[in-house]
């Protein structure tokens, strides 16, 4: 039995705009082979299970539709790893100038 | 949004635009091709002190220029002997949202509020997105934030995701897309549904609210070094922060200062692909704009951009993203400012222009950008090197968009390339009679446009429409 999501909860739905191969004419083919697909978020207005067609409100006080998509949807951005092509960069400009006189 | 077919949407086009902006463009075209630019402009109302009027109110604007002391000694290392111009950088990261685009959203919001718009939207998936949901929040208007956000698989760019939680945090309703121009059909319906203002980046209020960066800036150049300054760098995308910033300037009475766009090369990638889209690591301020509308600038969300770069750039040089990457970090360690991309890739212009000038001459970046997760170099090389592009130091020369990044391994690397104006007049010139039906007449008023709008002379354009009129019969 999939989990319900409680109505009122924050969601993110998914619809499709534009199916693959109905796309803009002047789209490149990698493009047109893919659909235009839109997700937006809003508060839940009835409870449903991921995968069905269900309404939001949004942020905006609009009803937008679509199929629901995810519960609380995570901000999943990040820096990441250290990058070692960058790491020496600091070293080495403070060095040329150090050799100036310029810092310490 | 409703589910209107794409070509009828498209066909109400002309409709929805004026309904959302407020203004009616068709009273400013004078000829074919012809439209009176300082006239839409100046009809609105708003000149320097009245935009710095409105802007003081949101605390938008009078942002530190600073004097990058380190970055200029770094310079004068790698530059021959009495070479080397001093650099400073306008920190417009301490704007409300974190960036210039404030000054652009400020006005837009200003009369949409006036105007009793419940709302406003805004096409945008970078600053300009958290300037107008800032702008809106404090208004107390809604706003709804459209963007294209994820490719086909997904994932999303970094830069833009957190430009997502930015709109979010102000109190948006953030539109996703994945990649494609048609987010300009789902712009449209939104706009047609709701009845909301057009807070497009390229309305005259957007580029009138740039002005008083330039206005400003050299204000405050003169104040701390005595003179106006030299050369002032913009990041140049869409074209708004050339045309305003100069205009600006001018309005101080920094009639002779050089104003260079600087963007970075991204040639060889397609804008509107789904498998080129995440092997970007710059989301604007590239060539992926920048040559396409500084070439023809009318490619935008209102019938006349007020945004027209080729009238008021004096050079246009690129840079690549290495090269960013290193001045980025750069900055962070001998400056103490840990900024985003879009000033930065103006900054490593700097860095290179700064070595051909003299040690007294002043050169400005005119932007800085506040940076964080996703919108960092940190998360753009991870993000690179998941799809497949090397990332390494060497000689930026070996750079290729999409292939490879190739961080600096010393400052004397960090160059520009100059791009032809010439042929970018020449491009602009040819997409201009492209639009006009076969054997139409132009008239002296037409020609006067065509010359103001690459800044050559009557010569030089007749000469070259002709020669384009003469191939396409």
């Amino acid at each position: 039995m999939p989990n319900l999501i409680d109505k009122g909860t924050w969601v993110e739905i998914e619809r499709i705009v534009l199916a693959a191969g109905e796309r803009a004419p002047q789209v490149p083919d990698d493009t047109q082979r893919v659909p235009l697909v839109m997700r937006v978020k809003g508060f839940l207005m009835a409870a449903a299970t991921v995968g069905t067609e269900v309404e939001v409100v949004t942020a905006a006080g609009r009803v937008s539709r679509g199929m629901l998509r995810e519960a609380n949807p995570a901000y999943s951005h990040t820096f990441g790893s250290p990058i070692g092509a960058l790491a020496g960069i600091g070293g080495e400009v403070r060095a040329m100038l150090r050799d100036q006189g310029r810092i310490r | 949004m409703s589910h209107t077919k794409y070509e009828d949407l498209m066909a109400q086009r002309a409709e929805i635009m004026r309904q959302s902006v407020g203004l009616d463009y068709a009273q400013y075209t004078t000829g074919a091709l012809a439209f009176d630019y300082e006239r839409l402009l100046t009809d609105t109302g708003y000149n320097v002190e009245a935009a710095a009027a409105v802007q003081s109110h949101t605390a938008v604007g009078n942002t530190p220029l600073v004097e990058l002391e380190n970055v200029t000694a770094l310079v004068r290392v790698v530059a021959k002997p009495g070479k080397g111009a001093r650099i400073f950088i306008k920190d417009e990261a301490a704007n409300p949202s974190g960036s210039f685009k404030d000054r652009r959203a400020s006005l837009s919001i200003h009369e949409a509020k006036k105007r009793g718009y419940q709302g406003v939207v805004a096409a945008t998936s970078g600053n300009y997105g958290a300037a107008v949901a800032s702008q809106a929040a404090k208004a107390g208007l809604r706003c709804i934030i459209v963007q294209e956000a994820f490719d086909s698989r997904g994932v999303a760019q970094p830069e833009i995701a957190e430009k997502t939680r930015a709109c979010e945090a102000y109190g948006a309703e953030v539109i996703r897309l994945s990649v494609g121009p048609e987010l300009f059909y789902v712009f449209l319906g939104v706009l047609k549904d709701t009845g909301y203002f057009n807070a497009s980046l390229y309305t005259p209020y957007s580029i009138l609210g740039i002005e008083t960066l330039g206005y400003e800036l050299a204000g405050q150049v003169r104040h701390q070094t005595g003179r106006f300054p030299d050369v002032v760098i913009a990041t140049h995308a869409g074209g708004g922060n050339v045309t305003g910033t100069t205009r600006g300037l001018r309005a101080a009475g920094a009639v002779d200062t050089e104003m260079v766009a600087a963007s970075v090369d991204l040639s060889g990638l397609h804008m509107a692909s789904d498998h080129d889209f995440n092997r970007k690591s710059f989301t604007t301020g590239h060539t992926g704009f920048s040559m396409p509308f500084t070439t023809w600038p009318d490619r935008v969300d209102v019938p006349r951009s007020a945004a027209r770069p080729l009238r008021y750039m004096d050079r246009f040089v690129t840079v690549s993203q290495g090269e960013v990457f290193y001045i980025t970090q750069a900055l962070a360690e001998l400056e103490g400012l840990e900024r985003g991309p879009a000033g930065n890739t103006a900054l490593a212009a700097a860095f290179a222009i700064a070595r051909e000038l003299n040690e007294n001459q002043v050169i400005v970046v005119q932007e800085t950008e506040y940076t964080g997760a996703g919108k960092h170099p940190l998360a753009q090389l991870n993000l690179a090197r998941q799809m497949g592009v090397d990332v390494v130091r060497g000689d930026p020369k070996g750079n290729k968009p999409g292939e490879r990044i190739v961080i600096p391994e010393h400052p004397v690397q960090i160059n520009i390339v100059d791009v032809d104006l010439d042929h970018v007049r020449r491009s602009y010139l040819s997409k201009a009679i492209d639009t006009l039906p076969k054997g139409t007449h132009l008239s002296d008023v037409d020609f006067d446009f065509l010359v103001a709008e690459t800044r050559t002379n009557r010569q030089y354009v007749q000469e070259v429409v002709d020669a384009l009129q003469r191939k396409t019969g």
